[in-house]
């Protein structure tokens, strides 16, 4: 659907995207992570034609975004819940968007129901609180019912409630079968929503690959283990090739084996355990680690990881 | 997991490709719904037409004082002047803010990600800009004309649209006695005029018309540097140094130079399309149409400028 080739961006003496080269494929969740200023929204804006790349392709549908008949049918995208005129209503807002793609008036009024925003519709959005600047953002992505939809770090600020709520629609959406790229700098976000991941690191590919396997090649994950027999659940772990250590409050973190097998091995061997959990490093941690070790890792990954490694 | 949205009703399959009408729909939908909008429109109408009507009423108070002004008096340009000079800022200012504003608030990104083809964005927010201030110029201009004249109506100088007029040319004042002071002539003076000017409807007509086209020239020109710039406030004291501080500053260049390069400045033409009596003109300048010319060329320039830059640089 989305296809990126050695995209490269500058900004003045700044390089914010380096030969970047990925796809993104339809009917999942594809997670674009990297930390800040590692080049997402600048790939975002490549892709959408705000920005012109210094080199390399992008299409979306086969083609250039510029050439797409009616943009908002193929993409709906919110980088920026703020990018709007505060004065305007939001209902004023999604119909100046909705004519330019020639849109039926009828579908502002649906997509704002849908996002719950019908009751302030003719309110002037820059009393709106961040939450539903949000909503409001999304509804405008959903004027054109596109079959791609982007999203930069649409989690920002919000509060568990409106978190839930994104993370279900871009799930509902994925289930339509639709592509959903949506980026994000914290890690615990992606797990619970992606399917696939994108990790970028100072505008170069660091990985490409579902979240389960990225999870387990994250070294940074690690097993939080209390347990008043410490030496024998540490003696067991170990005789099966985990590592470990030991905090001053007895607390005992294992890495190298996943929860499932600590809690079978405390079970075989009759340990009592108080807590067992798996703990996931924050992809900062992650993509230090990544980056560090960065050969080793790339080896170990199939596909545009190495090539692009070879390429930049 | 239960899921919070509802699905949206699919659209049909879409045919044709999104163009300038629906761009140009877009924009007017954006003019006409910020309040900035109408905030701007009434200070132009209040400035043009109330500032017009005292200019015009102290004008016809002061001829009981002075009658010798009534000679060669410009009823047309009295009337208009505070419009083509103080509400063009303001139209300046609504039409730089037509682009300025997408880039205060971030709107261009949503707007240009709805609409990637940015020369149909660009020539639809030219196009709505320049209907509307030349709607709304026209409009003023008209209004600014038969309030002026409305107030000068007892002068017997005042200018008409219907009928011709005929003013003197000349008036030579003769006192019996010197020194009296200010507040107009002493008892006793005598005004004789001399010469006559005729000013036809269809010169009035073209001066209230060509107002008003300068003025949303002026509109174009500050629509174009808002592209350049990017930035209300730049824009507008940009637009505010071309149209007023250059041509005083170009007044203290010598008189051999200044009379030549004054033509080409783009607020020139405002000194003639609005005077209706030949000799009320400014010698070293074109007549109106030729002046008017020189400003839609800077009109022009700096619209394909801020095409340009709108098209190549990322937004």
């Amino acid at each position: 659907m989305i296809e990126v080739q050695g995209l490269t961006k500058r900004y003045g003496e700044k390089t914010a995207v380096d030969g970047l080269t990925f796809g993104i494929e339809p009917g999942m969740v594809t997670g674009f992570l990297g930390p800040n200023g590692a080049g997402k929204t600048t790939t975002m804006r490549c892709i959408l034609g705000l920005d012109y790349p210094d080199a390399g392709t992008i299409t979306v549908d086969g083609r250039d975004y510029h050439d797409l008949g009616y943009p908002m049918r193929e993409v709906g995208a919110l980088l920026d819940a703020k990018a709007v005129h505060g004065g305007r209503s939001a209902y004023n807002h999604l119909l100046c968007l909705a004519q330019t793609n020639n849109l039926p008036k009828r579908r502002v009024g649906e997509v704002l129901e849908l996002v719950g925003l019908s009751e302030v519709a003719k309110k002037r959005s820059k009393g709106f609180s961040l939450g539903m600047s949000q909503r409001l953002g999304i509804a405008a992505t959903l004027l054109g019912d596109p079959k791609v939809l982007m999203f930069d770090e649409p989690v920002n600020g919000l509060d568990p409630e409106g978190i839930l709520w994104i993370r279900n629609l871009m799930k509902t959406l994925a289930a339509e079968g639709r592509t959903v790229f949506v980026s994000s700098h914290l890690m615990s976000e992606m797990e619970s929503t992606a399917d696939h991941l994108i990790v970028i690191g100072r505008g170069k590919l660091i990985a490409d690959c579902s979240m389960s396997e990225f999870i387990a090649r994250s070294s940074g994950t690690a097993v939080r283990v209390r347990t008043p027999m410490a030496e024998d659940l540490i003696k067991g772990v170990t005789a099966e090739g985990a590592t470990t250590a030991t905090d001053d409050d007895g607390v005992i973190e294992v890495r190298g084996m996943t929860a499932e097998a600590v809690g079978d091995i405390a079970f075989e061997q009759a340990i009592r355990l108080h807590e067992l959990t798996t703990v996931h490093a924050s992809l900062e941690e992650a993509f230090m680690e990544l980056t560090a070790s960065s050969v080793e890792y790339h080896a170990a990954v199939p596909g545009p990881a190495t090539s692009s490694e070879s390429g930049a | 997991m239960a899921t919070t949205t509802t699905l949206l009703p699919s659209l049909p399959p879409p045919t044709g490709r999104a163009g300038l009408r629906g761009a140009i729909t877009s924009e007017f939908t954006k003019i006409r719904s910020v309040r900035s909008t109408y905030w701007s429109l009434a200070a132009l109408l209040v400035v043009s037409i109330g500032i017009g009507a005292a200019i015009t009423g102290g004008s016809a108070a002061n001829f009981s004082h002075n009658p010798g002004n009534k000679a060669g008096f410009d009823a047309t340009m009295i009337s208009l002047v505070a419009f083509f000079e103080i509400g063009q800022l303001i139209i300046a200012v609504i039409a730089a803010l037509a682009i300025t504003s997408e880039y205060s608030t971030g709107m261009i990104r949503t707007s240009l990600t709805a609409q990637p083809r940015r020369g149909r964005v660009y020539a639809a927010k030219a196009i709505v800009i320049t209907t509307l201030t030349l709607i709304v110029s026209l409009v003023t201009s008209f209004i600014a004309f038969f309030v002026g004249q409305a107030l000068l109506s007892s002068s017997g100088v005042s200018a008409s649209l219907f009928h011709s007029v005929t003013i003197p040319q000349n008036a030579n004042v003769t006192c019996p006695q010197q020194g009296a002071g200010g507040g107009g002539p002493p008892p006793g003076c005598k005004v004789a005029f001399s010469g006559t000017d005729v000013i036809s409807p269809t010169t009035v007509l073209f001066a209230i018309i060509g107002c008003a086209l300068f003025v949303t020239l002026v509109a174009i020109i500050a629509f174009g540097i808002g592209a350049m710039v990017r930035h209300t406030a730049g824009a507008i004291a940009i637009a505010i140094a071309a149209l007023f501080i250059i041509p005083v500053v170009e007044q203290a260049l010598p008189n051999e130079w200044r009379w030549d390069i004054m033509r080409f400045l783009p607020d020139a033409a405002n000194q003639v399309v609005s005077v209706t009596i030949g000799n009320n003109a400014p010698a070293h300048l074109w007549s109106a149409w030729p002046q008017l010319g020189v400003t839609a060329l800077w009109a022009a320039a700096l619209l394909a400028a801020g095409a340009y830059l709108f098209r190549k640089r990322d937004a």
